[in-house]
């Protein structure tokens, strides 16, 4: 190994990860089992403010929280931090309610084999952005190394890229082999939306399928408001222990909304709206159509059950749910 | 241009081929995909596919629109986080990885971030790097799949997302990167590329019925090493178009693209 200087990142660190503070937080965290069941409407109400840092669970278009985001919309939440994990579909909404001014981003303005959505594109090309760049390993790790109580985590991704250049990294030695490693510093989001399969009263989550990053952010996390297709009994929950992903003492809110996922996938349940998803990229290539398409469906509808109700309702939602069972 | 295949059916069919029976894979949607399909339905039923967000040995029925998506872990022998799925990459249990990209430059570097001077305030902003670096930096070979052009094939790209040789030689292992992993192939619609062993700049290796020498140079902004041997890309046979066409991609999703 060449003996060249350790190299940092210049892209900005949004969030602390000072480990002791968060330590300090989680010690006066209430952790006693109580009933949290609230309404969307309250829940981004008393748990996201003005400029916190918000980490999304899911994965941009499969099992994502659209109810939470939607009402952050609503409620006009500006100057957020953003953790952009995979953020497709929920990229894609909180540019188009220019929610955020920073974000961490891995992958961002994309919604993968569907194309670029062309609203993100404008919010990241306007300069008016703050971005860190990151990979998708280096976020998640990121919130693993919060998970578990540290600091930072070592790694062997980014290294040597202007992927690096552009992120809060740094290169660190490791002190036994001497290898060059690096250092992914702690993301302690303020906030996290995370969308479930079955949660109880208390918070306690079951996930069906791949978890993404989900638990981790759960434990990273200051606040976390949970939405669940289903609530379950506790007794539900006990039967099978092995079973919780997320458990109650990390989550602060959680909220009934069955399709919650809708237009995104919900693993064993129903497949993706592709269709409302391709009009989402075909109505944001004209400005005043697509400020309109904004109003109808987020801005103007009560909630998250009159969305779905614009969109096609229960008809809709049996269609996909077939599409994901018979593939 | 052979009227029995298109060019993505000939970029799948020899992407497939390069995946060995009981090899590793880390797949995208699109492309990388359908060749891993392939491959599993051809000479490599063992193939074992991993997907980023999480999927473990999915049996692939239908193509995936997301990496995420429930697809990816149907009848699959895990489902885990993504974090477990990079840290498998980390610790040197996958062989394959493919992606595409942007711009690709002669050491295999990779753009998928930017196009412009100004990183702040791009021409173009694309997704970045998703898991495309950890990929690239982790598992053991890279293989890219992509149209070529000029365009693409660039002297100097943008930004450096995903590592391939970075600046040649040594330089790649030097940045700290683990060793002996690196680029590997790479699949346009013209010919099959590798890497020299000493410079790590891209190699013709073999080339597409019907595609010329001159149609390497004039379709790549930077030199292709031109070796005194190399091969002719055997076309693909009428059994792995059929089953392209008839179970891995009948909606003609990718091989429809053309």
């Amino acid at each position: 190994m060449s003996k060249e200087a350790l190299k940092q990142g210049i892209g900005e660190l949004f969030t602390s990860p000072n480990c002791d503070d968060m330590r300090a937080f989680f010690r006066k965290a209430k952790k006693k089992m109580v009933n949290k069941v609230t309404t969307v409407e309250q829940a981004v109400k008393e748990y996201i403010h003005d400029g916190d840092y918000l980490a999304v669970g899911g994965f941009g278009g499969v099992r994502i929280p659209t109810s939470l985001i939607h009402e952050v919309i609503r409620q006009n939440r500006k100057n957020l931090g953003f953790s952009g994990h995979v953020a497709t579909h929920d990229c894609q909404l909180l540019s188009a309610g220019n929610c955020f001014n920073r974000c961490d981003a891995a992958y961002v303005v994309g919604l993968e084999a569907r194309g670029l959505s062309k609203v993100s594109r404008k919010v990241f090309e306007s300069g008016n952005l703050k971005v860190t760049e990151w990979s998708n390993a280096a976020l998640a790790w990121r919130l693993k190394a919060a998970a578990m109580g540290l600091p930072y985590l070592p790694s062997r991704v980014m290294l040597g890229t202007d992927t690096f250049k552009y992120s809060a990294a740094k290169e660190v030695e490791c002190p036994f082999t001497g290898q060059k490693l690096a250092a992914l510093p702690a993301l302690y989001p303020d906030v996290a939306f995370i969308h479930v399969h079955r949660a109880d009263i208390y918070g306690n989550c079951q996930i069906d399928g791949i978890l993404v990053a989900d638990d981790d952010i759960a434990k990273a996390s200051k606040r976390v408001v949970i939405t669940t297709e289903k609530l379950i009994s506790n007794e539900d929950i006990r039967r099978e222990p092995g079973k919780t992903v997320i458990p109650f003492w990390c989550v602060d809110a959680v909220i009934e909304v069955p399709y919650g996922s809708y237009p995104g996938n919900m693993p064993g349940e129903y497949f993706s709206d592709e269709e409302h998803l391709t009009e989402w990229l075909v109505k944001e290539k004209d400005p005043i159509q697509f400020e309109k398409f904004i109003d109808e469906n987020i801005r103007s509808t009560k909630d998250f059950n009159e969305y779905l109700q614009r969109n096609g309702g229960m008809e809709k939602i049996q269609k996909l749910r077939q599409i994901e069972h018979l593939f | 241009m052979n009227a029995n295949y298109n060019n993505m059916e000939l970029m799948i069919t020899i992407a497939a081929r390069n995946l060995e029976d009981g090899a590793v894979v880390v797949v995208g949607t699109g492309v990388p995909c359908a060749a891993a399909m392939l491959a599993q339905l051809t000479n490599s039923p063992n193939l074992m596919i991993l997907f980023e967000a999480g999927g473990i040995a999915p049996q692939l029925r239908t193509m995936p629109i997301s990496v995420g998506d429930s697809r990816t872990s149907y009848k699959a022998i895990k489902a885990t986080s993504m974090a477990e799925i990079m840290e498998l990459c980390q610790a040197g249990i996958v062989d394959y990885c493919f992606l595409g990209g942007a711009q690709i430059d002669k050491y295999g570097n990779l753009n998928s971030t930017i196009i412009g001077e100004n990183y702040l305030k791009p021409q173009t902003r694309f997704p970045g790097s998703g898991g495309a670096n950890d990929l690239a930096s982790l598992c053991w070979r890279t293989m890219v799949v992509t149209p070529q052009n000029k365009k693409r094939f660039a002297t100097k790209i943008d930004f450096v997302t995903t590592p391939g040789y970075l600046e040649g030689g040594d330089s790649r292992v030097n940045a700290g990167l683990p060793k002996d992993t690196g680029p590997y192939k790479v699949i346009t619609d013209i010919g099959v590329y590798g890497y020299h062993s000493d410079t790590k700049e891209m190699m013709l290796l073999s080339l597409h019925p019907g595609k010329s020498l001159q149609d390497v140079k004039d379709n790549a902004e930077f030199d292709i090493i031109i070796p005194r041997k190399y091969g002719n890309t055997e076309p693909p046979t009428t059994e792995e178009l059929s089953i392209l066409r008839e179970k891995v991609d009948p909606s003609r999703i990718i091989i429809g693209r053309e």
